[in-house]
């Protein structure tokens, strides 16, 4: 039995034994998070060395630009002509109540090119083509169908990652064009034809406010949001481990991290583009 | 058969000291192997002794902690990218579960390592992978099909095809009739002779099949499982031809090698490490 004077300095080391628990439970996962950012970056810097170095043979490119460009089209192209129309139900209201319903073109298209066109494609590409390239690669991984690569004095990073790589970056571009186009004809649809809203003004407004310069950025963007989309997801199914549920594991993490990247990528992107704006276009035309 | 005793001449594939390690779990440690040119060696051990973790160091596909992997006087460890691609089109490598790319046909798969290389034609890359499918005793019409439709002893003899399309120096038999019927291991190991007896080729197999180590060996290494062992002991337990095999003092590689299951379940039972 321990003595009165014992106690206090007991419970004192369990404190002390937890604080320590606690930091170095702390320290554990900061070195793991660290050695994993480590091998990211190893492996963007193998990829980008590779992109310098010796581009793919055309028939490996091909069929990944098939399935990251063709294969994605229609699915980018109904999610944004419904984006469109739900801007329009949306916005209909608050902008009627102020008389502005003319300028709904101007909303609904300024923020398709700049903003909702961009990130929509590259979600969907995060989620139909980021996560079947995770779990194609993690399968590959796991029935060491890497390895065989490798052995047969082949790099899977040139053979694998960078056709992958350059095909969401060539790709975006165009299914990002795609969600613009479909979510503007989408939302004129629904303004004009449904809600009734003049169509002369409502193209007029669409054409004052949204300028070249909105569809570029906006097009821009996509191109980061490609290139990162990529790199998650091979690098997810490049190291996974452990199986079926390893590539499981791959195909939802590539998809959280893609869309947390673009997320953030948007962020930064979307501040440097506004700065841009104002500093090429002081006078530019305000919306409100 | 090759003597075993006579080492004298330069060893193609020397191994020094070598441990391997997963964080903090060793599997393999301070082996020392040397594979003289044109030996067949078969790698037995318990399942977890690490004999596929050694068969993959052989190729540079995973790096040591400690010692040196010599192939040809080639250090495998510390060749540069292009140096270790060049080295690895001298080994094939027919891996457990044949590792076949699902994504191409029979005929693809089989081409793929003579494309890699280049400059051969389409019609020869036609010609040798019609060669080497025949040699394997596939029939022509497998060429178009995909890796899923075939049965698991077809896969296991498409990647031996394609394992030997580049006429390798070395080749390594990652368990190549684990999960065959008898007949169709028969088959394989039926291969692998007919194989060395065509090319001079240095042959490793990794397996469990005593029967197959029988039939195709001159020579067998068997491992223990590190975590097994006491302090000191060698990891290596038994080094010597098939016959000696049978005739080991070894309690633990007569256990293996007669599959003396119930002394050695009593052992697990009681041994944590099991």
């Amino acid at each position: 039995m321990a003595s009165p004077s014992a106690l206090p300095s007991t419970r004192w080391n369990q404190i002390l034994e937890s604080s320590f628990s606690w930091i170095a439970d702390l320290g554990e996962t900061v070195h793991d998070a660290l050695i994993s950012l480590g091998a990211f970056t190893v492996f963007a810097g193998r990829l980008f060395r590779w992109l310098l170095v010796s581009l793919p043979r055309w028939d490996t490119l091909m069929p990944n630009l098939y399935q990251v460009g063709v294969r994605s089209l229609p699915v980018v192209a109904l999610t944004g002509t419904f984006i469109g129309m739900v801007l329009s139900v949306q916005s209909y209201a608050q902008f009627r109540q102020l008389g502005l319903e003319t300028r709904l073109g101007a909303v609904i298209n300024l923020s398709l090119v700049r903003e909702l066109g961009p990130v929509l494609a590259a979600t969907m590409l995060a989620g139909r083509v980021g996560s079947a390239m995770a779990a194609e690669l993690g399968t590959m991984r796991v029935t060491e169908q890497i390895d065989a690569l490798s052995v047969m004095g082949v790099n899977p990073i040139k053979y694998l990652v960078v056709p992958r790589f350059l095909a969401c970056f060539f790709m975006i571009p165009i299914l990002t064009i795609m969600a613009d186009f479909m979510g503007v004809c989408g939302g004129f649809f629904y303004s004009v034809i449904i809600l009734g809203i003049d169509s002369f003004h409502y193209l007029e407004n669409s054409a004052v406010f949204v300028t070249g310069f909105d569809l570029l950025s906006g097009i821009a963007k996509s191109i980061f949001f490609g290139g990162a989309i990529a790199l998650v997801s091979c690098y997810q199914g490049f190291n996974s481990e452990g199986g079926a549920e390893g590539v499981g594991k791959a195909a939802t993490s590539s998809f959280v991290y893609s869309f947390v990247s673009i997320l953030v990528l948007d962020l930064f992107l979307g501040i440097v583009i506004q700065n841009l704006q104002e500093f090429l276009y002081p006078g530019a035309a305000k919306l409100l | 058969m090759i003597d075993i005793v006579n080492t004298t001449e330069q060893p193609l594939i020397r191994v020094e000291k070598l441990t391997i390690r997963f964080g903090h779990q060793t599997v393999l440690k301070n082996i020392d192997l040397s594979i003289p040119d044109g030996q067949t060696l078969a790698l037995i051990g318990e399942s977890g002794c690490g004999k596929s973790v050694l068969i993959k160091t052989l190729v540079g596909l995973l790096d040591p902690v400690k010692g040196t992997v010599e192939f040809d006087g080639h250090n495998m460890h510390t060749l540069r990218e292009k140096e270790l691609a060049v080295v690895r089109q001298r080994f094939g490598f027919v891996f457990q579960n044949a590792a076949l790319f699902d994504s191409m046909t029979v005929g693809q798969n089989v081409a793929f390592p003579l494309e890699q290389l280049g400059g051969f034609s389409r019609s020869e890359v036609r010609e040798q992978v019609m060669e080497r499918l025949h040699e394997v005793g596939l029939p022509k019409n497998v060429i178009t099909k995909s890796p899923a439709e075939l049965s698991g002893g077809m896969r296991k003899r498409v990647a031996v095809a394609r394992a030997l399309i580049v006429n390798p120096e070395v080749l390594l038999y990652d368990e190549p009739t684990t999960g065959l019927d008898p007949v169709m291991s028969d088959v394989i190991n039926e291969l692998i002779i007919r194989t060395r007896r065509r090319t001079p080729v240095t042959s490793i197999v990794v397996t469990h099949d005593m029967h197959t180590v029988r039939r195709v060996a001159d020579r067998v290494v068997m491992l223990s499982p590190y975590p097994r062992l006491a302090a000191g002991q060698p990891q290596i337990l038994f080094d010597g031809t098939p016959e000696q095999l049978g005739q080991t003092s070894d309690r633990r590689v007569r256990q293996f090698v007669n599959g003396e299951a119930g002394e050695r379940l009593l052992e697990l039972a009681g041994d944590p490490n099991s």
